[in-house]
């Protein structure tokens, strides 16, 4: 084991972080207004959007996040149609194409989640709320929606720990985030171990943070409850 | 269309015999996977903080990497510590690990990270009172393990386990660097030497779904049949 | 009950095995790089390579398989024992030779600059056919420095841990530079119109404008070899497996001097690229 190695890739694979991060925050922004969006459809009685909404999160939760990112990248790129139309403004990027597969992919999980944590609140709250007086959308906002989000975040924590690793798979796209940067030292002094060890340590420190201000944010809505 | 036939002119045959090896290998990850949780999940559960710590340490880093990074590690350091355990008994020659073996290793041990978390939750679901009860009754040892924890940790494990199962299918397509010529790889090679990426990004999608929406009905019927009576 | 856990246990781990006298010799390949090495649908590989490595061994008088491997891990996979030696279509530098010893070359290539016959550096003409970059007269470097300004601000798409990801790192480190994990995803983006220009071997370019799919494509450079590029392709093995090396630098000297590698360069490159 080299342990020199390992520390210089460190620093390397560091300058990478700001890329990674980017790419984290942008797709889990995104993707929780997707999710909204997925949620909403579900939730109404028109059965296009409603099957609409059922068949996406099936696909997407059904296959490897893998392939979804080729498919964005390479198999979409395979049509001339798609190559000279505005999509092609976004698909032309390596970055976007990432952002987008991610974005896709956790909007699928988020929906999921945000719609177990509405399922959990008791019916009964939501009549009452308008017997006091309130209307719909306001017992929406006070009552249903601080709830659901409560009992969401932990499910949701776990999801933003799941995409941090997942975005190391952008890295089968030439984006040069911290694995692909990490790909990139291997291919120079062929000692994957010391280097991936290097990255593995970046990723479980991001992943640690995650999961220490998320424990401060559950305690926090829990004490008011 | 033709792209995807069977026999030796069309890429059908190797992709269903992708899917296939995709099962396999999933099957044995997560039998291995399955395995090696229950030391870890018996050690969190000791008194002991060293054993607590150490399987502590195997489910975070396990679960904090990326698993394509878990995956490089345990291939290329996997093969390395046997070379070395052997050399230790005077065994210079060549091992050879074959792609399959170390693939389900690899996908194995993440799902063992996952599958701990998940037993262990379901050990300490099981009411208290029933071990009081069944120790009144003189069910004791190997009875009461077999008779009453084992079958009730996995009733009650039973949704967790039918979701890292998914998890293991899916992982699976992150092993081709272990030149297992499961669904993902094949379809690699079959859009590279075709130029259809699209027609074999697509047929691989459907094998996916078709494999998480078989398991997944799998799984339904078991819950059903397990939670008879409880609920 | 035994015979179900010999099976098990031969699915794992096929039997140690001692080669002390090579009469077994695995060889690693990537099978993504035609026509050095490709597969086909009936999911074999093949290529001028397998051809070549199928005679050596055939020669040799010893029993060879081949082993896919993706060209990431490529090397480390030779050091972890997992095949005794690649045969890639790797060429010989003074990088790769710190970790790995190399056979003779068997096979030289130059290196190509692809790009859409709609761009306008399609436009592009270099004043000397091929150029050698161990060279250093005028015309030699004329050539180089109108190459390295054509790659300029480009975008510039080659293989990962390749010669050709050297040679832009150390001429023309103002290219934006894309690295792609096999040659295939390079054609494709190429195809697509994501990177500008792609530099390979002007081989493995070769095979895929021939294809419908980079018909709209056209070599522009010389074609490129010394200096980064190295000194031809040739087998790579462990350090200690100095007998095995000798074993194969006969045999493919034999075939070089019998023109057996000729006759297989020409059915798969077109030309004659052996040395």
């Amino acid at each position: 084991m080299n342990f020199n190695l390992i520390y210089e890739s460190f620093l390397d694979i560091l300058k990478g972080l700001g890329a990674s991060l980017e790419i984290i925050i942008l797709s889990l922004f995104l993707g929780l207004l997707l999710s909204l969006g997925i949620v909403m459809m579900r939730l109404t009685k028109n059965i296009v959007l409603n099957s609409f909404s059922r068949s996406f999160v099936f696909v997407i939760r059904g296959t490897p996040l893998l392939v979804q990112i080729y498919f964005i990248y390479y198999g979409l790129a395979q049509f001339t149609a798609i190559r000279e139309s505005f999509i092609w403004i976004v698909l032309k990027e390596p970055f976007w194409c990432g952002v987008l597969a991610l974005t896709i992919n956790t909007s699928a999980y988020t929906s999921e989640i945000i719609r177990s944590g509405l399922n959990s609140i008791i019916k009964g709250q939501a009549e009452s709320a308008v017997a006091f007086g309130m209307n719909k959308f306001q017992a929406f906002k006070r009552i249903l929606l601080p709830q659901a989000i409560r009992q969401s975040i932990p499910a949701y924590s776990n999801e933003i720990i799941l995409m941090i690793k997942a975005s190391s798979l952008v890295s089968v796209i030439t984006i040069m985030e911290m694995t692909g940067i990490a790909r990139k030292i291997i291919s120079k002094t062929f000692a994957p171990i010391e280097v991936f060890i290097a990255a593995g340590i970046i990723y479980l420190a991001l992943n640690y943070l995650v999961t220490v201000i998320f424990k401060k944010i559950e305690k926090k809505y829990t004490i008011s409850y | 269309m033709e792209l995807l036939s069977l026999g030796d002119t069309g890429w059908g045959d190797e992709m269903l015999r992708a899917c296939m090896m995709t099962l396999a290998v999933s099957l044995c990850a997560m039998v291995f996977g399955l395995i090696l949780a229950i030391p870890f999940v018996l050690m969190k559960l000791s008194n002991s903080w060293i054993l607590k710590f150490i399987a502590n340490f195997f489910t975070t880093v396990v679960r904090g990497i990326p698993e394509l990074l878990i995956i490089y590690l345990f291939f290329f350091g996997s093969s390395a510590a046997i070379m070395f355990v052997a050399s230790i008994f005077g065994h210079n020659g060549y091992i050879e690990i074959n792609a399959f073996f170390i693939g389900a290793f690899c996908v194995g041990i993440i799902c063992a990270a996952y599958s701990t978390e998940v037993l262990r939750g379901a050990v300490k679901a099981i009411p208290k009172g029933q071990i009081e009860a069944s120790y009144s009754y003189g069910i004791k040892g190997r009875r009461m393990l077999f008779g009453i924890m084992i079958p009730q940790t996995l009733r009650i494990a039973l949704p967790g386990i039918g979701n890292i199962w998914q998890l293991v299918l899916k992982d699976t397509a992150l092993i081709s660097v272990t030149g297992l010529v499961e669904i993902m790889r094949q379809t690699h090679i079959a859009s590279g030497s075709t130029r259809e990426p699209f027609l074999f990004l697509v047929t691989a999608g459907i094998l996916y779904l078709l494999l998480t929406t078989f398991s997944n009905k799998f799984f339904m019927i078991a819950e059903n049949k397990y939670s008879k009576g409880f609920i | 009950m035994n015979k179900i856990f010999v099976i098990i246990a031969s699915l794992f781990f096929v039997p140690l095995s001692l080669f002390a006298k090579w009469e077994e010799v695995r060889i690693g390949t990537e099978g993504a790089y035609p026509p050095w090495n490709g597969t086909n649908a009936a999911g074999e590989l093949e290529g001028a390579e397998i051809d070549m490595a199928t005679e050596i061994c055939y020669r040799m008088g010893v029993k060879c398989t081949f082993v896919a491997q993706d060209w990431d891990g490529i090397i480390p996979a030779l050091l972890n024992k997992k095949y005794d030696v690649i045969i890639a279509g790797m060429s010989i530098t003074e990088e790769r030779m710190e970790k790995v010893d190399f056979s003779i070359g068997y096979m030289t290539d130059g290196a190509c600059l692809v790009v859409s016959k709609d761009s306008a550096l399609a436009s592009y003409q270099s004043e000397l056919e091929s150029v050698n970059l161990n060279n250093s007269d005028a015309a030699t470097q004329k050539v180089v420095g109108s190459v390295v300004a054509l790659l300029k601000g480009k975008k510039v798409g080659v293989q990962g841990g390749t010669i050709h990801q050297n040679f832009i790192e150390q001429y023309a480190s103002s290219a934006l530079l894309s690295t792609y994990s096999t040659q295939d995803d390079l054609n494709l983006d190429l195809g697509a119109g994501r990177v500008e220009i792609g530099l390979a071997d002007c081989g493995a370019f070769d095979d895929y404008m021939s294809k419908k799919e980079g018909s709209n494509l056209t070599s522009v450079s010389p074609s490129m070899g010394g200096g980064p590029f190295g000194d031809g392709v040739g087998g790579a093995f462990r350090k200690e497996d100095d007998d095995l090396r000798e074993m194969f630098n006969d045999a493919i000297k034999a075939s070089l001097a019998d023109g057996t590698i000729s006759t297989i360069a020409k059915k798969w490159f077109g030309r004659d690229i052996s040395m």
